[in-house]
């Protein structure tokens, strides 16, 4: 029984990371309805940007803070340079972007860095309460999830700004009628998007441990949970993403051996595609001809 | 008068196929000026060439400053107010995200929040629906609040595009009437693109009848109402 409330924790602990890479796709999907396969890369980067300011000396949470600053600046900054010119581009035209920013991250990083795996700190204590079944990173990043989540929320349900968002996602072309700078807001969707992102990154490097490959696989589990939880709609990757973690470490516990983990995470993408395709929440779409 | 908008050689394209041939119009400020003409004569397309959602040429000017080629947005924040074809709702959002949306230009929260009730003193169907789905609205709820939603920008003019599509005649005349009461109390002007050519004669000024992307005919609209060839091909009688 312990054992099982174990393995549920940390369940909870690594949903809260695909959670929030869910999040980040559905994000950018929901406006453009492209899915950011550089979302991961991304998310790499700014997790190394932290480990530099760490080895300069720099505290944790100050560090932290300057990641989720300059993550967010560098999606709006990627969204304005390089996705700005190819908006109206067929969908492949943007697959190709976000593959070639998938390499180019992924390269920089290892030119810059190098390839030697390096251990990421964790900023909560390495207290193990309750007879040894919750690691004190695994309460912590479940906690920093839940408050990103809410800050988001908060941002786009109650300010004029999350507000703006959500039209311009919605009806763009009405959106510009209101005077709403629709291409701006696709900006801002993106720099959203790579603040998440850092922040999924940095809570699952130590676990991980801290390399230019390191999000590949979390990518996967976050497109399994945003595609579960209705690839359009945002809450639904949330509660998408605790369901994968929890699955996914109940299986690899009991079932499959952790050997498999990551299959789960390809096994319910198919699933999810073949058998509803709209996910738990996410809405049917019908096309008028 | 002062002229609010003036349109010379106004031409426009959907890709390829061109939809304007060059129009010239006029409208005077607080006037309502209608455009007139049956499926497919560019009556929409000209409202969306004015506020640069499709490709256009010709010239422009709204209160003395050129306009063409500007982004839609901005266009809107001139104060060129705009109910769309097909009245484009946010329809998951609430009414009043809808109406709140329609003043995001604007920065005068004290005067956004008084426009706001009155809105829904004009339109009480609106008030009841506040923190409902705008998709759930029937149709002439969606009409209400697009017109109301356009208002919120405090515009000084305001584009119609077919307010009477696919509404029952009572709603109908009740739409037509509130939009006389707007112009004669608070002076916004009106650009009115209208099937419907009896009605949008009644409460126009003055009319332009567009066929097949060029103006055909125009004057003031008692005059167009005794005009033969207009009462038999678009007022039937």
């Amino acid at each position: 029984m312990e054992a099982l409330i174990q393995q549920v924790v940390a369940g909870l602990a690594n949903g809260g990371i695909y959670a929030s890479m869910g999040l980040a796709l559905v994000m950018i999907y929901q406006s453009t309805h492209h899915i950011n396969f550089a979302q991961g890369e991304m998310a790499m980067f700014s997790t190394f940007i932290a480990w530099a300011l760490l080895q300069a000396g720099w505290p944790y949470w100050g560090a932290f803070g300057a990641t989720v600053l300059i993550s967010f600046a560098g999606g709006l900054a990627i969204q304005r340079i390089i996705l700005k010119p190819v908006e109206k581009a067929p969908v492949l035209t943007n697959v190709i972007v976000f593959i070639g920013l998938l390499v180019i991250f992924n390269s920089l990083a290892g030119w810059i860095f190098d390839h030697t795996i390096k251990p990421f700190p964790s900023p909560f204590p390495k207290f193990t309460g309750a007879g040894k079944l919750i690691s004190g990173h695994d309460l912590g990043s479940i906690a920093v999830m839940l408050v990103v989540l809410a800050l988001l929320y908060s941002f786009l349900r109650f300010t004029p700004a999350g507000l703006a968002m959500r039209a311009a996602a919605q009806n763009p072309e009405s959106a510009r009628l209101v005077g709403i700078r629709v291409s701006w807001m696709l900006g801002v969707g993106w720099g959203l998007s790579a603040a998440i992102g850092a922040v999924a990154g940095m809570m699952v490097a130590p676990v991980v441990y801290l390399d230019p490959n390191m999000m590949g696989g979390i990518l996967l589990y976050g497109f399994a949970a945003a595609l579960l939880g209705g690839i359009d709609n945002p809450w639904g990757a949330v509660i998408g993403g605790f369901i994968v973690g929890v699955l996914e470490n109940l299986l690899g516990a009991y079932v499959i051996g952790t050997e498999l983990k990551l299959t789960v995470a390809l096994v319910l993408i198919v699933t999810i595609l073949t058998i509803k395709p709209n996910g738990l929440f996410g809405k049917a779409v019908v096309t008028r001809v | 008068m002062a002229r609010l908008l003036e349109v010379r050689g106004l031409t426009a394209f959907y890709g390829e196929t061109q939809a304007l041939f060059g129009i010239d119009f006029d409208l005077e400020e607080g006037g309502i000026t209608a455009l007139l003409g049956a499926n497919g004569a560019g009556k929409t397309t000209t409202l969306r060439a004015l506020c640069g959602a499709v490709k256009m040429r010709g010239s422009v000017r709204f209160a003395d400053q050129a306009i063409e080629g500007r982004a839609t947005e901005d266009i809107a924040r001139m104060g060129v107010a705009h109910v769309p074809d097909g009245r484009g709702t946010f329809s998951a959002l609430t009414v009043e995200e809808n109406l709140k949306l329609g003043a995001y230009t604007r920065r005068d929260r004290a005067g956004v929040a008084a426009d706001m009730k009155r809105m829904y003193a004009r339109f009480p169907r609106l008030k009841e629906r506040r923190a409902q789905q705008a998709g759930t609205l029937s149709g002439g709820e969606q009409q209400m609040l697009a017109i109301s939603r356009a208002l919120m920008l405090r515009p000084r003019l305001l584009l119609l595009d077919e307010p009477s599509f696919g509404l029952a005649p009572l709603m109908v005349g009740e739409i037509f009437a509130i939009l006389g009461e707007i112009n004669r109390e608070e002076g916004v002007s009106m650009l009115l693109v209208e099937q419907n050519a009896s009605l949008a004669l009644e409460l126009a000024g003055h009319a332009y009848l567009l066929e097949t992307g060029a103006i055909a005919l125009s004057g003031p609209s008692a005059a167009l109402r005794r005009d033969e060839t207009v009462r038999k091909a678009y007022l039937g009688y």
